[in-house]
């Protein structure tokens, strides 16, 4: 088995104007999708989601906030899979909730150092 | 209590505290001679009672004669005498050079609690840790060890013995651990006590009073931690909450013959109310402050199977549960629960695509949950998996409950 990492990106905006309830049950469905993962012994680590506010540091000492918010892939969380191959942990990924509301998953192979 | 009952009865219940106390005062290495002077006790009972009666009080007798039989053996034996007294503190008032034996509620319940660390030490096996708490903890015999674990007398004895080098050459000290360890050495202690627990649960031996005997000493051994605020966790509340949960059904989970009642057959009244609500009781504490165990998830599936209506907002909690407790620690069996709670909860069309994908078709339960998600779907399907069920299945008991599914199937 391999570790791949999955990247979640999805347009903020959308996620900003939820109700509570979609909220709950985007929640939900992502508990419910990461336990499938996990009830297949194929679960690295859970991860994080990300807060949408962050900085970006250029060279020069250039510090810049991110107002990712605006952007249309913007960083929402991680998990680390396990798999055998790249298309297994692809195929893996294919029942995110993420890809429900237009965001998308990018599977990188891990390489440990 | 008749008294063909009652020595039995004593010896469980004071065997391992007159065990525990004389093993803390002598250190490990010389349990066994801890374990000789309690069972020499109880012969020397059975001896005298039954010529003379029963003292009026039959436990402050053990004790008076278990003090005595352990002072005289510290006098006579000269090589303990130098090896291991000459070690011993004394207490002032023994002046005759033999440590004072305190055999008050106070100590033996400290002796009993040090003597579960040293158990469950980490540098032994589980499945060690639980003969020798079963053993030194709960004063079983050897014969019923090997009931519970559907083993052999030699078998056991082996392995106590291995247990008990082990605890020696690592010069296990019998002891509270310090603050520094105390997290950590409570883990192992919780993990064999609640494996303590399900040996007696779910193990596959016929004899039910021994099965029962089993959980609740486990359940006796966890409420010794609630004494002592540094083992008066969070986690420990969760553990006894599950396990009064699932002792609540005891009586309703098998027949007068001894056979299994599967859970939907089961009489309701049969549930232990109290035991039902002990358990609430604890949950409730459990809850307070943000600790998360497994224990408190595995004790938040259990209370919903005391409510025996099916509604998708029990089993959607229950599957929230199960996806949690994978995410903490995957095993094949929790793998299966939870395919089987998302069946309830989200219905069996579902459940067959993520149990198909389980890998799991080397255990006969793996079967018996997809034949089951068949059944009312594809009978053909459901018959053709309970029938490779019972090719896995090896024990009887297994082969019958697959029978009665196949049965249903019909």
């Amino acid at each position: 088995m391999k570790d791949f990492l999955f990247v979640y990106r999805v347009d903020a905006s959308t996620m900003a104007n939820r109700s509570p309830e979609e909220m709950q049950a985007n929640t939900q469905r992502w508990m419910d999708w990461i336990g499938s993962i996990a009830a297949q012994n194929k679960l690295g680590d859970r991860g994080n989601r990300l807060y949408p506010t962050g900085k970006v540091v250029k060279p020069n000492q250039v510090v810049t906030d991110g107002p990712y918010t605006e952007l249309k892939e913007s960083l929402g969380g991680y998990s680390i899979v396990k798999a055998a191959s790249l298309d297994e942990a692809a195929e893996l990924a294919k029942g995110c909730p993420v890809l429900e509301v237009g965001g998308n998953v990018e599977v990188r192979e891990i390489n440990a150092m | 209590m008749e008294k063909n009952e009652l020595i039995p009865h004593l010896f469980r219940t004071e065997y391992s505290k007159i065990t525990a106390v004389l093993c803390k005062l002598f250190g490990f290495e010389h349990i066994e001679i801890a374990e000789d002077l309690a069972s020499d006790t109880f012969l020397s009972a059975s001896e005298t009672w039954s010529l003379k009666g029963l003292p009026e009080n039959p436990v402050a007798w053990l004790y008076t004669v278990a003090k005595n039989k352990a002072k005289n053996y510290l006098r006579h034996e000269s090589v303990f005498q130098k090896k291991v007294a000459a070690q011993l503190k004394y207490s002032a008032a023994a002046t005759d050079h033999t440590p004072e034996i305190d055999l008050s509620d106070q100590n033996i319940q400290d002796s009993q609690l040090q003597m579960m660390f040293a158990i469950c030490h980490p540098a032994i096996i589980a499945e060690a840790q639980i003969g020798l708490a079963l053993r030194i903890l709960c004063g079983f015999g050897i014969e019923e060890i090997a009931d519970a674990f559907l083993s052999n007398k030699e078998t056991i004895t082996k392995r106590l013995q291995r247990a008990k080098d082990k605890l020696r050459a690592e010069q296990i000290k019998i002891e509270f651990p310090g603050p520094a360890d105390i997290h950590k050495r409570l883990e192992t202690v919780l993990r064999t006590l609640y494996l303590l627990f399900n040996e007696g649960y779910y193990s596959a031996s016929h004899n039910s009073s021994i099965r029962k005997d089993l959980c609740l000493e486990a359940m006796r051994l966890t409420s010794l931690l609630l004494a002592h605020e540094a083992t008066n966790t969070p986690a420990v509340h969760a553990l006894l909450a599950l396990m009064s949960f699932q002792s609540s059904r005891f009586d309703a989970r098998v027949n007068p013959a001894g056979e299994m009642v599967l859970y939907d057959d089961q009489d309701t009244s049969l549930w232990n109310q109290e035991l039902i609500l002990q358990g609430e009781a604890f949950l409730h504490t459990a809850s307070q402050g943000s600790a998360l165990t497994k224990y408190h998830l595995e004790a938040g599936i259990a209370y919903w199977h005391t409510i025996k209506a099916d509604t998708p907002e029990k089993w959607n909690f229950i599957l929230q549960f199960y996806n949690h407790l994978l995410q903490m620690e995957y095993s094949p069996v929790t793998a299966l629960n939870r395919t089987y709670a998302l069946s309830k909860a989200q219905g069996k069309p579902a459940a067959i695509t993520e149990a198909l994908k389980l890998n799991l078709s080397g255990l006969h339960l793996y079967h018996v949950l997809l034949g089951e998600l068949y059944t009312g779907i594809d009978n053909a399907k459901a018959m053709a998996c309970f029938e490779t069920a019972l090719e896995l299945a090896v024990a009887p008991a297994d082969h019958k409950v697959i029978r009665q599914k196949m049965e249903r199937c019909r």
